[in-house]
This record gives C-alpha cells, structure tokens and sequence, in this order.
C-alpha cells in the first residue's frame, strides 16, 4: 500500500505524439514476416496457375514435374479435393444472390487468368518453381467475358454456365419506399419540366485497381503441433480460423491461426484466400509444414482487386442551386467469383453518395456481375471511394451547369453544424460534424482565393501549364459497424469488437486485442489509451494481438474499426478492471466503496491523503493474502463493446495541379485537406495515416490502373506496368484537423485510416478537368495519365489526336511512366 | 555450384551456391537474414536494398557469386553497440514508416543517399529514393526524416552520432 503526499496527475498520453513502441524491431531487421518462417522439415508450395480467363481443362499431366529432384508431390485439384472446397463469402446482399462456387483450385474450368488448377510441393521454392513450369495443362479455351455491361446482355457467353446469369445481385434502395425522402423518379420527371430546374446526368468510370501491399501473401501451416497453427500474412486472423473450421469442416477449437508482422493490407488481406486452403490442405496431407508465399506478379494477378464500377448519376437542381433528387445506377464488376465481403463492397457506397447534402430524394441501384477477370473486393474505403468520387464529381459537374462557384453549390447543400444530429435521405445519423469550419481553415491554407487569381492569369497569359483546383468535400462512415445494422444488410457476423486487460503481479498490463494490426500503430495508440485508463506508464502497457491462442476472440481490422470500435473495448475492459479493483482498494484502505474516487492510477479516500495504486492492488490480489469475502481475487478483464452507430469523419480537401497542355503532363501543385476524425489519440499517427490515405487516393486519379487485353490477360501484371507512385511523384501535403467529437463513444474518436483515400480521388480528377475545361474538355476516365490528358486536349481543340475517345479509355490505356522525362508515357 | 567467400554484417561467410542464386536469396536463405525482404520481382520496389562494398544495390538485382569478395551490409548491421544508426533514429523520430515492410530498403538507400549528398534538398530526396517503393506513408515523412538524418550527419553534429554514421555512410563518387 501506499500514500499519497501530493496527488500529481500524470500529464495525459491521449494527444500526445508518442514514437510508436513498433518501430524497434521494424527498422532493425528483426521483424517477424510469414516467409520468414523457418520449420525443420519445412516444404514449399508453389501453384500452376492457368494463363487462360476462361478455359476448359481436358487434361493434366503431372509426370515430368514428378520427376524432379527434390519434388515432394504434385496434386491436381481432385488429388486433394481442392475443387470440392466452398471458399466463404460472407455478404449474401440479397435472398436470391448467385453464389457460384468458388474453389481452391479448379477441377474443370477456368475462370480468370491465374487461377490454381495444381500445385507443385518440393523441399525448396526454387524447386517448386521449376517444376511448376513443367506441368502440362490441356486447356480448351472458352470465350471470356470481360465488358460488364456486355456481360449482362440477353445471349452474353456465361461465366458461370450452371447459373444461368452473369448477374450475381441487385440491390437498391429507395428513399420513397424506406421513407426517409421523396420517389427520386418523381423528383427528376418533375424537375424535367420544371423551367426552374435541371436534370444533370453524368457516367464515370472507377477503374479497377490492384490494393499493393508492400509485403507479398505469405502462409506457413504446420499441421503437427496440437492445434494445427497457420501463420498467414492476413489482416483477419479470427475471421480466417473460423472460416477454415466451417469451409473445411475442421473442429475450431483445433486450429490456431497468427499474424506475426503483416506488411499492409489495405483490406487486399481482408481473406480467405484459396492459397491458405491448400497450404493447409497439403500440409494435412504430407503431415509436414508447408508454406507458400507469392511472388509479386503472382500478387498482382491473383490476390483480389478493388472497385471497378460504370456509375450513371443524375441530379436534379434548382436553378438558384438546391439538391432535389439524386439517381445512382451502378454496375459492379465482381470478377470471376465473390469474395469474404465482394458483393457488400459496393453496396458500403449506397449510405454514401448523399454524402454531406440534404438531399430530398435518392435512389441507389446496384447490379454486381461476374466476368472473368480477377475478382474484387475490399480496397481501402471499400465502396466508399467510390461514392464519393461519383457525388464529388457530380457536384462540380452540376455546379458548371449552374454556371455557379463549386464550393458555394456545396455550401448551399450541405448539412449545417448547428443541425447534427441529421438523419439523412439514405437513414444513417450523423452524430457530428463542422463543414463549415473544416472548408474555412482549407481555404485559408491553401489560398483559395489566390490560387483562383493565378488560374485566371495563366488562363489570359495563354501559358502552357494550366492551373487547375478540385475540391472535395466529403464524408464517409466508418467503425464497422454496429452488429445489427450489419444484421439488417444480411451480412454474416457482427461488428463488434473486444479486449482484455492482464494485470500482472508487478503492475504491467498486458491488454489483449481483437483487431490486427498491419501498420497502423495499435500497440502505441493502444498503450496511450490504456495508460489514461488505468493511470499506469505508458511502458508498462503491452499490447497483444494477432494469435488467436492469446487473442481469441475478436473481428480484425478494416473499416477503420480499430480504434472506433476496438478502441472502445479497451476502455471498456480498463473500466472493469477499475471497477473490480474497487472492493479490494476500499478492503485495503479500510473505507467504504462510496468514499473512494479513481485518479491518475489511485484510489484514494475522499478528503484524506490515503490512496493505493492500481499496480499494487495488481500484486495484492497476486497474493491474495487478504482480500474481500466474497469476491474472486483477481482484477482482470474482459470487454465487448457493440457500436450504437457508424462514425462520420470527413473533411475538406482542396488540390492544385499544372497540367502541361503540349505534353498532357499532371503535376502536383498544392494538397491542403483538413480532416475531422473526432478526438486525435496520436497526432503523429493520424496524420500518417492521411498522408498515406493521399497517396492512394491520388493514385487512382494520376497512376493506377488494372487493364486487361481483349484475351483477359492482366495487362498490368508487374510494378513496372502497375504504376504505384513514387516519392518523386508526390509533393508534401498541408495537412491540419478540426475536432467535432463524435458523441457515439466515450473517447469522442471517428477513425481515420480511410479518410485520405476516399477524400482525396475526386479533389485530383476535379483539378485536372478544371485546368482544362476551357480547352474543351469535359471529362478524361482515370486515371488521367499524360497520354489520357493530351488526347483529350488534342480532341477538344479538333485535332484528330494519336488516339479517338475509344482508345482514350480502351484497356491499358492509362499505362504510362510518370517519370518526368518522358512526359507521354510510357506506352506510346 | 559456384563457392563464394562474402563479408555480411562483419562476419565472414564461405558457402557454395548455386549460380543463379539471387544475393537476397543467399542472406534471407541461407544466413538467416531476414531483415531484408522481398517486395517484387522486376527490381521496382527497392525493398531488398542492401549495401555492396558501400554502394546501394538492389540485391534481387544481383547474384550471390556477384558479390564474392565483397562486403555486405544489411539493415541488420546498422545498429553499433546498441546505438541505432541516425538513420534509423530519424525513422523512428519522425514517423517514417507503418508497416515497415519497405523501411530496411528505404533506410539502406538513404543512407547511400546521403552518402552521396549530406545535404539534398526536398527535390533530390524524392529523387534519390525513387527506385524504393512506400505503399504506407505517402512518402512525407520518409523525406522529413532523411532531411533529419542528414542534420545530425553532418560535421559538426555530436561525435557519437557520427561515429555511429561514418563507417557505413553509402559512398559513390
């Protein structure tokens, strides 16, 4: 026990830039990677993959990769019953979803390039490799189905012959039929013949992007050890065992799964992956450990993708610029077959196209559909992006034909602080928010009204590099999610999340998480959080994480949950401990429970000087010498804590760029954006996250692109082709926060690992058209490389270009070096 | 097999390899060390960087018999009796890095970096890590922490900070 002379209180860690506790062993080497597994006996596994979209497999002869020194076994997919397998999807969207089976390895048909039709075991991967090389396939070739719209056409060749459709689901909803707003079709008919509105109608492409991990998918099984133990570079751990037990068959509690160091994920490790099956699979049937890991071109082709939607928008409007109606038709390419979450991703992106507007009336209608191209699933912002770029475009589209300042138009429509909460057309509540506040600061950051000057005088002066600016004003939701909003839209587990707190005898805690980092810092904002709680050090905290032997129960990391809903259970476990810590504080200071208070890492007696530590009741109830009758000695805890609601960050983001009129060349100008995400637990790690966010975000517009030929060959199959920008690409952004708490949690946090990504996209596309439009230009499909830009320019002014709008946004198009000396891409 | 004899880390190595055995292979595979990774397989990413005899290579790029007779270092042979390397301190002061999968390759280049120019504006960091792929940071406080190191390389700045830069400063003329 201990007295307390001068109650000092530790000067709070929430807030504080703390350096994060994960760098030590990152940037010396001693990490934990998946491929870094080293187990005696250890066996490699590498995949003959088909180069065919859509293929009939008449034959596969194994002979001469069997003869090779050092091969193990090869297996078909029959040999291991990798066909039979169901790999998971956990969002039927709709009752009457198509769910084609998808297996671990093909049995007769192929249905994208790079899908598994055998595998190849051998003591080292080198081995594995040759010899995969060596296993004849006889494949039948079959028309592939790569134009989604032309995929959904009466007498379209099939992906899926035995479902009779490409279209996996359709989805809507209507504001007239929930009765949160008007029947949009009304809303446009009457603004067609209304003098005093306008229909605005726009189609945009979201092209299909690849998530680019920097660390390449790695699982190691070991299946002798009592619970057979997968270590996978996964984001989902818990998710994954689960699903291995009910995809397989396999008893739970016989399984183990762990992330040691995950390299990224960016939701492209939100799986469960057909590789992870059959290294299981293999390493079942040899009774040896077994691992695989990708090689880069593997990745790119194989792990999933992300967005790849055609968006038809319309918007009515008043002519003094108010919001009536809004129409969101999409169509969403699934690829060959439906991921853990595929079909629910673009149906994330229904709550957001009302985005941060009142809007009267909105209808969303989604069709997914399966061509034979790689499938798609979460990518950072998972439908979310894409909402936003569609609404963000659209305004400044609108605000054009309006003839009307596209901020102003925004403003005009825009949800007003003093009216949260706001329950908008599409049901969800915001709970907080300042538009107002966020814009003001953006634009006094970025002079906005200097920068609008200098456009002006580069427009009279005629120069070569035009002057654009894009805004974006968006929002997005985040913290997924709250399990019975999740229920509602038949998705197939909650959203909840948990944590427990270990306190050991000399006062350290251990805390226990659910959520499973992959570089966002969760040991560090974790620690900060606990040591507030519980008044300890912030060294005396370790957080655990990602094996599901120490950590057994949680939901993993995606959605920008972690803190928003991870976060939450942590204090919700440090409250436990508190309260559990109470009987024994009151026993050992010989007073009453209702005469304690709780601060800065003590109980102390109201009014007097006598107080304990809650590290020294750790040790007591250690002990356990003398406690209270009645009660377990222990002070542990653990805690569930289910969101009430999503959690809105948004934010204003303004971009510059010069667009080189000769050359087609965008550069970087200017990136302002001022985010709100709530209560900030570490500023150096929020502001990480949105530089990041940027990056990606930008990317879309400027770089990248996953383009396939008219065979269904991934075009873009390496980093030279998929062009992820590099440092010399991007410029220093001005970053800065307002703060409106979220009132849905005690910490008052929204989340922010999302928020640079979905923001940033249509603030990039905005800036390059408004560089050009003058020019003639109406709209260029991203990403908007130098060859994209310079043919539309070239179009505009009535040259007959290099390339007609066709090409302009044929496969590959977008291809190019961003190097700056060879302003016209690569590809020309 | 081709017998190679290579200094990595300060510690002399014999082994016999196959020819076509990448240097990445040979340290990841052969010597345990895992510190540097493999991030592609077009040489794009820069995430296996090492130094060879004070040059940054990418050691996907490079085969083991390549570097016979010569010294390697490695992310993990930075740190000099338990003191990190300027470098690595920036990374960690200035939040350079997430996931860190990139970090032991972005370090090793902007050290060689700095090696070749104490003292590069924002422009020519940009440049100088061009070939190393970030897919976390959005770059800004990579720079910020390279602009960093290179404060604290500098002559004049404190000796046990130099000690520590001098002996595996990248070089190149």
């Amino acid at each position: 026990m201990t007295t307390t002379e001068n109650p000092s209180t530790p000067a709070p860690e929430i807030g504080r830039d703390r350096r994060r506790k994960e760098d030590r062993r990152l940037i010396t080497g001693r990490t934990r990677w998946v491929d870094n597994q080293a187990l005696t006996g250890l066996l490699h596994l590498s995949i003959v993959r088909s180069p065919f979209a859509h293929a009939n497999i008449k034959g596969i002869d194994t002979s001469a990769a069997k003869q090779v020194p050092g091969v193990v076994a090869v297996y078909s997919a029959a040999d291991i019953g990798a066909d039979q397998v169901q790999l998971p999807c956990a969002w039927p969207i709709t009752k009457d979803m198509k769910s084609p089976q998808r297996p671990a390895l093909a049995g007769s048909r192929v249905n994208f390039a790079g899908e598994g039709v055998a595998v190849v075991v051998a003591r080292s991967a080198a081995i594995a490799k040759d010899a995969a090389e060596l296993v004849e396939v006889d494949y039948e070739e079959l028309e592939p189905v790569l134009d989604m719209e032309a995929a959904l056409q009466d007498g379209a060749t099939l992906v899926h012959p035995e479902i009779g459709t490409n279209a996996n689901a359709q989805w809507v909803f209507d504001s007239g039929e929930a009765g949160s707003g008007g029947d949009v079709a009304e809303a446009l008919k009457k603004a067609e013949s209304d003098d005093d509105q306008i229909v605005v109608r726009r189609r945009f492409r979201q092209q299909r992007l690849v998530p680019v991990f920097m660390e390449p998918r790695s699982t190691v099984v070991d299946p002798n050890s009592e619970q057979l133990t997968m270590w996978s570079s996964t984001q989902v751990p818990h998710i994954l065992k689960t699903m291995l037990a009910l995809t397989l068959g396999l008893p739970e509690h016989k399984i183990r799964v762990i992330a040691p160091d995950v390299g990224g994920g960016f939701g492209g490790k939100i799986a469960v992956a057909p590789e992870e099956v059959l290294t299981l699979l293999v390493a079942r049937k040899l009774g040896k450990p077994v691992k695989w890991t990708e090689t880069r071109s593997e990745s790119l082709l194989t792990a999933h993708h992300g967005r790849d939607q055609v968006q038809e928008l319309a918007m009515s409007v008043t002519k003094d610029g108010r919001i009536t109606g809004l129409d969101v038709k999409l169509i969403a390419d699934m690829g060959a077959y439906l991921g853990l979450v595929g079909p629910g991703v673009p149906i994330l992106g229904a709550f957001m196209f009302n985005a941060i507007y009142k809007i009267p009336a909105y209808r969303f209608d989604c069709t997914n559909v399966f061509t034979t191209k790689t499938l798609t699933d979460a990518y950072r912002g998972a439908g979310r992006p894409e909402a936003t770029f569609g609404i963000e475009r659209l305004m400044d589209e609108v605000a054009l034909e309006l003839d009307m300042e596209p901020l102003e138009f925004r403003e005009k429509n825009w949800i007003k602080h003093e009216e949260f909460p706001y329950t908008t057309v599409s049901t969800l509540t915001y709970d907080t928010g300042n538009y107002e506040a966020a814009t003001e600061q953006a634009k006094q950051m970025f002079d906005y009204d200097g920068l609008r000057r200098e456009q002006q005088e580069r427009r009279r002066r005629g120069d070569v590099k035009q002057l654009g600016i894009g805004i974006s004003t968006f929002t997005e939701m985040c913290g997924l999610a709250p399990s019975r909003v999740l229920g509602s839209l038949d998705y197939g587990a909650g959203g909840w999340e948990t944590a427990s707190i270990r306190m050991q005898p000399t006062g350290k805690a251990e805390v226990v998480v659910g959520v499973s980092p992959h570089g966002q810092g969760h040991e560090t904002a974790f620690s900060q959080i606990v040591a507030d709680q519980l008044g300890v050090p912030f060294d005396d905290v370790e957080i655990l994480h990602g094996d599901t032997q120490s950590s057994y129960k949680g939901l993993d990391t995606y959605g920008s949950r972690s803190l928003a809903v991870g976060g939450i259970a942590v204090v919700k476990a440090a409250e436990k401990v508190i309260e559990k810590a109470k009987p024994i504080a009151a026993h050992m200071l010989e007073a009453a429970e209702g005469d304690l208070e709780f601060s800065g890492g003590k109980f102390t007696v109201k009014g007097t000087d006598k107080g304990v530590g809650i590290q020294d009741i750790a040790l007591a109830v250690f002990a356990a010498h003398d406690y209270p009758e009645g009660i377990e000695p222990d002070i542990d805890a653990h805690a569930t804590f289910d969101p009430e609601n999503f959690s809105f960050p948004h934010g204003t983001h303004l971009c510059a760029v010069e667009v080189d009129t000769e050359t087609g060349f965008v550069e970087l100008y200017k990136y302002v954006c001022v985010d709100d995400v709530g209560n900030v637990i570490n500023p150096l790690i929020v502001e990480g996250q949105v530089h990041g966010g940027l990056a990606q975000g930008i990317a879309q517009a400027l770089y990248e692109e996953a383009a396939y030929d008219d065979q269904g060959t991934l075009l873009s199959g390496t980093l030279v082709d998929y062009t992820l920008p590099t440092a010399a690409d991007l410029i220093s952004f001005d970053t800065a926060n307002t703060t409106t708490a979220s009132t849905t949690n005690p910490l008052g946090v929204k989340g922010v690992g999302e928020a640079g990504t979905i923001a940033s996209t249509p603030a990039v596309v905005n800036s390059v058209l408004d560089a050009i439009r003058h020019l003639g230009v109406k709209d260029i499909d991203m990403p908007t490389t130098p060859y994209r830009v310079w043919s539309a320019i070239q179009n505009a002014s009535g040259h007959a270009g290099r390339a007609d709008e066709a090409n302009v946004a044929s496969p590959g198009a977008g291809l190019g070096s961003t190097a700056r000396d060879m302003p016209e891409g690569g590809n020309l | 097999m081709a017998r190679i004899r290579t200094t990595v880390d300060g510690l002399v190595y014999e082994d016999d390899v196959e020819p076509r055995m990448l240097l990445v292979q040979y340290l990841r595979e052969r010597l345990g060390k895992t510190g540097t990774v493999i991030g592609c397989d077009t040489s794009n990413c820069g995430a296996c960087t090492v130094h060879l005899d004070g040059m940054s290579v990418k050691s996907c790029s490079v085969l083991a018999v390549q570097a016979n007779g010569a010294e390697v270092l490695t992310i993990e042979g930075l740190e000099r009796d338990g003191q990190l390397h300027p470098m690595q301190q920036a990374f960690h002061d200035n939040h350079a890095l997430q996931c860190g999968y990139c970090t032991p390759g972005m370090i090793m280049q902007s050290i060689d970096l700095l090696g070749d120019n104490p003292d590069p504006s924002e422009t020519e960091i940009r440049e100088g890590i061009e070939g190393n792929l970030c897919r976390c940071t959005g770059y800004q406080n990579i720079v910020r922490a390279v602009q960093d190191a290179a404060s604290k390389m500098k002559p004049g700045a404190s000796a046990t900070q130099q000690s520590s830069a001098q002996p595996v400063a990248g070089g190149g003329a």
